[in-house]
């Protein structure tokens, strides 16, 4: 199982692989952000999280469609499928799906500090932010991952996996956001929401790749 | 181990492609399938893979004992896609492939050097032609042991001498008790092998 973790990492950092191209995204909108509100320092640090989380969000959406995508293209899709008496194909998804945010995602949250620095944030919330992304995004990928099941047939499916996704993730981006002002808000609860948000991320490891699944098994043609 | 297809049907989009197509092979027994371009070969292949549902019908193994209880754990399966990645060289295609099957057979060198891929292992897969691309694909079957291969024109894009060496591939897998299932317009020098003539809208 580990070897197909493994090789999806190297694909992911080898040439056109795409690992890079979430981190460009990411840091494309956060730098452009500060110039779209203004040189208001305290406005900037008030929507620091938020901005990170949305741009982080969307960030994750972008290279979904090639989970699933690439290995159909090059038929690697139907060996992993025919292989699920040995692989539960749940855990080929699950396995998948770890590969992929380690190779796409975790670099988002490295990079998140850094950028927390241009939108003004305290080095609190820059630590809560990015706490909350580690925790957070993986939920989002094993919804993704559901997503991108069920448009893998379709040539340019990207778009709509990000429509379809995008209402699942709301939930994970309230708790994310809502976690991240708690830190440094004071009358607001960090932990509650923060505990929230690691249920939410347990819960889709489970529901996202069991959908998925299902989905791969009848989308084979 | 036994192969055993009944009355099997199989459609693609709601169209019925063939129907009640049944076959039963013993072990070293090869069935090859020919017939006309949508006569429903690939889609039988498929079928018995257990990839697409079956329209009607069933297909079992018997005597398969613990490794290969059902026909998707017991089969190679070989389609028109080669199911490797041009990022990764071939060592490290087969090395995964070799891995996540289970049931290690060859290694990935002795494998490679059946195919005369011997010395090529260390390349990107991307920088192969074609006819080497098929030829690492094929190597694919020898890394894992599975007793039923289904092949989908295997010798696509292959030369004659790569035609006769996978050829002698076969012939030694079915010497070995192996089941083989070919789809295929070309001779594929099996002597002895069932044949199956599919036709447009049976």
């Amino acid at each position: 199982m580990w070897s197909l973790f493994l090789r999806d990492i190297r694909l992911s950092i080898r040439a056109g692989g795409g690992a890079l191209i979430g981190v460009i995204f990411f840091l494309a909108v956060i730098v452009t952000i500060p110039f779209g509100v203004g040189p208001d320092l305290n406005l900037l640090s008030r929507i620091g999280p938020a901005i990170l989380w949305i741009a982080a969000l969307l960030a994750c959406l972008l290279g979904l469609d090639r989970l699933f995508q690439a290995d159909r293209e090059d038929g690697s899709l139907d060996l992993l499928v025919l292989n699920s008496d040995r692989h539960i194909l749940a855990l080929t998804v699950l396995m998948k799906c770890l590969a992929h945010w380690t190779g796409s995602v975790l670099p988002l949250v490295v990079a998140a500090p850094l950028l927390g620095l241009f939108m003004n944030m305290e080095p609190l919330g820059i630590g809560a932010t990015a706490l909350t992304l580690l925790i957070g995004t993986p939920a989002i990928t094993f919804i993704g991952a559901a997503g991108a099941a069920v448009a893998v047939a379709l040539p340019r499916g990207g778009l709509l996996i990000s429509v379809l996704v995008l209402p699942l993730t709301i939930p994970v981006l309230i708790f994310g956001v809502s976690a991240s002002y708690g830190a440094v808000a004071n009358p607001a609860p960090f932990l509650q929401p923060f505990l929230i948000l690691a249920a939410l991320t347990l819960f889709l490891a489970v529901l996202g790749p069991l959908a998925a699944a299902l989905a791969l098994r009848h989308g084979t043609d | 181990m036994r192969l055993i297809a009944e009355n099997l049907g199989g459609e693609r989009g709601g169209e019925t492609v063939f129907s009640n197509i049944g076959f039963a092979l013993e072990k070293s027994e090869a069935l090859i399938v020919t017939g006309p371009n949508g006569a429903g070969k690939s889609t039988l292949l498929r079928v018995v893979a257990g990839l697409l549902p079956a329209a009607g019908g069933k297909v079992l193994v018997e005597g398969g004992g613990e490794a290969f209880p059902t026909v998707a754990s017991a089969s190679h399966y070989l389609g028109h896609l080669n199911a490797m990645k041009t990022a990764l060289s071939v060592e490290e295609n087969l090395g995964f492939w070799r891995a996540f099957q289970g049931e290690p057979a060859l290694s990935v060198e002795e494998a490679l050097e059946k195919v005369a891929l011997g010395g090529l292992g260390h390349l990107p897969l991307g920088y192969l032609s074609t006819g080497q691309r098929r030829r690492a694909s094929i190597a694919k079957l020898l890394v894992s042991r599975r007793p039923v291969w289904l092949l989908d024109e295997p010798t696509a894009g292959l030369d004659k001498a790569s035609e006769e060496r996978f050829a002698g591939l076969m012939r030694g897998h079915l010497q070995d008790g192996g089941i083989v299932v070919a789809a295929t317009h070309l001779p594929l020098g099996i002597e002895g092998a069932k044949a199956l003539q599919m036709a447009v809208g049976l």
